[in-house]
């Protein structure tokens, strides 16, 4: 059952008409209306193109928090073998919003690390709608020193609304957790390659982004704050969302003129929610050739060419 | 009549309307309401002489009360494009820094500064809150740099009081990326094994908070200071729960093991020097009415003042000195005494 987005109403009309007809054939086998529902079919498809040719910014902030679209756990199904999950900040807890662990990706051992949002409500609320706390963080700084002393790849896959709101994760240093997984990123001396796969909200997510090679899906975000939370602190209304999303500039194109992502892997029309094998796939060959790239290099030459990269961000503004 | 009416009132009206009160002579405490009278507000560092709140203080106030004699040389930062997005809410970009900087009278959010406290040379960095809340954008973080940048080829420790809302977010994603550019920053300083404290004020939060306000080798924070990642707002919209008395004030965060201490910014300046002191190998610092630095050598001070002016090799051979002298000190004043005790008997006998 594919789920809708508010924008894609007239669309869900003709698919949803096409599926009647279909299904009255079904019922009625003198009944052909074979020629009917292509039509209708077609009708949808060169809408589909239309509405994700021109995705203004807050449709896209829709496409990227998806419920169908490709989440962490996904990715790592199908573009690895031999995963070997790893828990634990040896600390406190285990956090479930952040994947990570051991595998393969085209034979080669990677340390493979992720915001996993959840795809029904019971994985939902497990995963914490892919919110970290404190202990999700000191997973991931534990588990890029152990790639980084065993000379292993990093890669990270990003997916959250934001680090968790929330009491408990406050007391344990929900800040201090954040800022030492971007130091460690910056610190290790492996590739680290990672990908927005969806939501790419703020420091929760600047915490696994900051990366020698980032990529971007498409129709993913990444934003100081999320268009809602914006547009109710500089437009005293949440329900200006839109123009926040427009203000923002967290699309990937955006971001990309800005100089702040590497690359943009395309997504199948109609988003990764419609094709999801064949975007996760994009994004697996986009991995291999950015690791491929980096390969080779030594452990400083790599840290100094990442800190460098961050010294000279944004430093030419939209010219860029 | 005439002469009253047309001569002595006017006089008399026009002295009381010159003598206009000035704005702002008088700060309401926004804790206990008191009214706290300029001067004397701003001589005790800006906390309220009835409840010790600690309000806000603007990076000129703090470095004029930190420094030696108030005597502090700006450090340039490098001027970062100006509204990189062409950002417009309500209002533009432009417009609302345009209005910052009249109101502050202040180019950007953070400013730098090297100097000495208490004959310590340090690098220091101090965010104004009154500046757009002390938000973090790419001045900000280029302020940061230079800091760093500064303090290393001088080998000096660097001290930075954060106070902010959070990032800046008329500068979208580039604000964010000050993140981990401000984290280079901190790592710059490590690598040169400088040490990096971090004075947490009133408030600091967000993106501040997650990135070089939580990466110091000493974190002092002012006390009841509002210190979070997630506002205590936002927070109580996900829960649904009320908070706890005090809960991510410094105290609080003092006590879940956030933060090294909190500390009465009356206190400040002394910790500072005590801390920088031993983190650099320097001896204790000489107490007493040394002249500022401003003042010309005179016979007696010529020996301090090349640890307190220079810097790497010069400084440590600055201190061998200051330290050789406080050994020597009691070791003549011990023989001595002896000698004069001798002497007291010699002359009794």
């Amino acid at each position: 059952m594919q789920n809708y987005l508010e924008f894609e109403k007239p669309l869900a009309e003709i698919e949803g008409k096409a599926e009647e007809l279909r299904a009255m054939a079904r019922a009625n086998s003198e009944m052909d209306v074979e020629k009917e529902a292509a039509a209708l079919d077609a009708k949808a498809d060169k809408m589909l193109r239309e509405l994700y040719a021109e995705l203004t910014p807050w449709r896209k902030c829709q496409v990227a928090r998806h419920p169908n679209r490709p989440h962490c756990m996904d990715y790592v199904n199908r573009l690895f073998t031999d995963f070997m999950p790893l828990a634990g900040d040896r600390n406190f807890a285990d956090d479930h919003a952040v994947i990570g662990g051991l595998a393969r990706l085209e034979d080669r051992p990677v340390m493979v690390i992720g915001h996993e949002k959840g795809h029904d409500t019971k994985t939902r609320i497990e995963r914490n709608f892919g919110m970290a706390r404190p202990e999700g963080y000191r997973k991931a700084i534990r588990l890029m020193d152990l790639a980084d002393r065993f000379r292993l790849p990093v890669v990270t896959l990003v997916d959250t609304p934001g680090a968790y709101p929330g009491k408990g994760a406050e007391e344990r240093g929900q800040s201090e957790a954040i800022a030492r997984s971007t130091e460690r990123c910056l610190s290790i001396g492996v590739p680290l390659v990672s990908v927005i796969i969806g939501e790419g909200g703020s420091g929760g997510a600047v915490a696994f982004a900051t990366a020698d090679r980032l990529v971007m899906l498409e129709h993913s975000i990444y934003s100081v704050i999320s268009p809602e939370g914006c547009a109710s602190i500089l437009w005293k209304d949440a329900e200006k969302m839109r123009e926040a999303a427009e203000a923002l500039r967290l699309t990937a194109q955006d971001l990309k003129a800005l100089g702040v992502i590497d690359r943009i892997v395309k997504e199948p029309v109609g988003g990764a929610q419609r094709a999801r094998d064949a975007a996760i796939d994009a994004v697996g060959r986009s991995i291999v050739e950015l690791l491929e790239e980096l390969s080779g290099k030594d452990g400083k030459a790599l840290r100094d060419a990442r800190r460098q990269k961050f010294l000279d961000m944004g430093s030419k503004g939209l010219a860029a | 009549m005439n002469w009253i009416s047309n001569y002595v009132r006017p006089k008399i009206n026009s002295l009381f309307s010159r003598r206009e009160v000035p704005e702002n002579l008088w700060t309401k405490c926004s804790e206990c309401g008191t009214m706290l009278f300029h001067r004397e507000l701003a001589d005790n560092l800006m906390v309220c002489t009835n409840c010790d709140h600690h309000m806000a203080i603007t990076p000129r106030e703090r470095f004029a009360s930190l420094f030696d004699g108030g005597v502090y040389t700006e450090v340039k930062v490098p001027a970062p494009v100006t509204d990189p997005l062409h950002f417009k809410d309500q209002k533009r970009y432009p417009d609302r820094m345009k209005a910052a900087q009249k109101s502050t009278g202040e180019e950007e959010a953070m400013l730098v500064a090297e100097g000495e406290i208490g004959r310590t040379p340090i690098v220091a960095a101090a965010q104004d809150f009154s500046f757009m809340g002390g938000s973090m954008g790419m001045y900000v973080g280029n302020a940061i740099i230079a800091a760093a940048q500064r303090a290393v080829k001088l080998k000096r420790p660097l001290v930075l009081f954060s106070a902010a809302g959070g990032a800046r977010m008329q500068e979208g994603i580039l604000s964010l990326m000050q993140m981990p550019r401000t984290t280079v920053a901190v790592q710059m300083l490590k690598e040169a094994g400088l040490p990096y404290i971090v004075v947490l004020t009133h408030p600091t939060t967000g993106g501040v908070t997650a990135s070089y306000a939580m990466l110091g080798d000493v974190h002092i924070a002012e006390p009841n200071a509002l210190i979070c990642f997630a506002g205590p707002r936002v927070i109580e919209q996900t829960i649904r729960e009320k908070l706890p008395e005090g809960f991510q004030r410094a105290e609080y965060l003092l006590d879940h093991g956030m933060l090294d201490r909190v500390t009465h910014r009356s206190q400040m300046r002394a910790e500072l020097i005590t801390l920088t002191r031993m983190l650099t190998g320097l001896p204790p610092e000489v107490k007493g009415d040394l002249p500022p630095p401003s003042i010309g050598p005179d016979a007696e001070t010529a020996p301090e003042l090349p640890a307190a002016v220079e810097n790497a090799e010069p400084a440590k051979a600055g201190a061998k000195t200051a330290g050789d002298a406080a050994a020597a000190k009691p070791v003549t004043a011990k023989s001595a005494k002896p000698a004069a005790d001798a002497k007291d008997k010699g002359t009794a006998k």
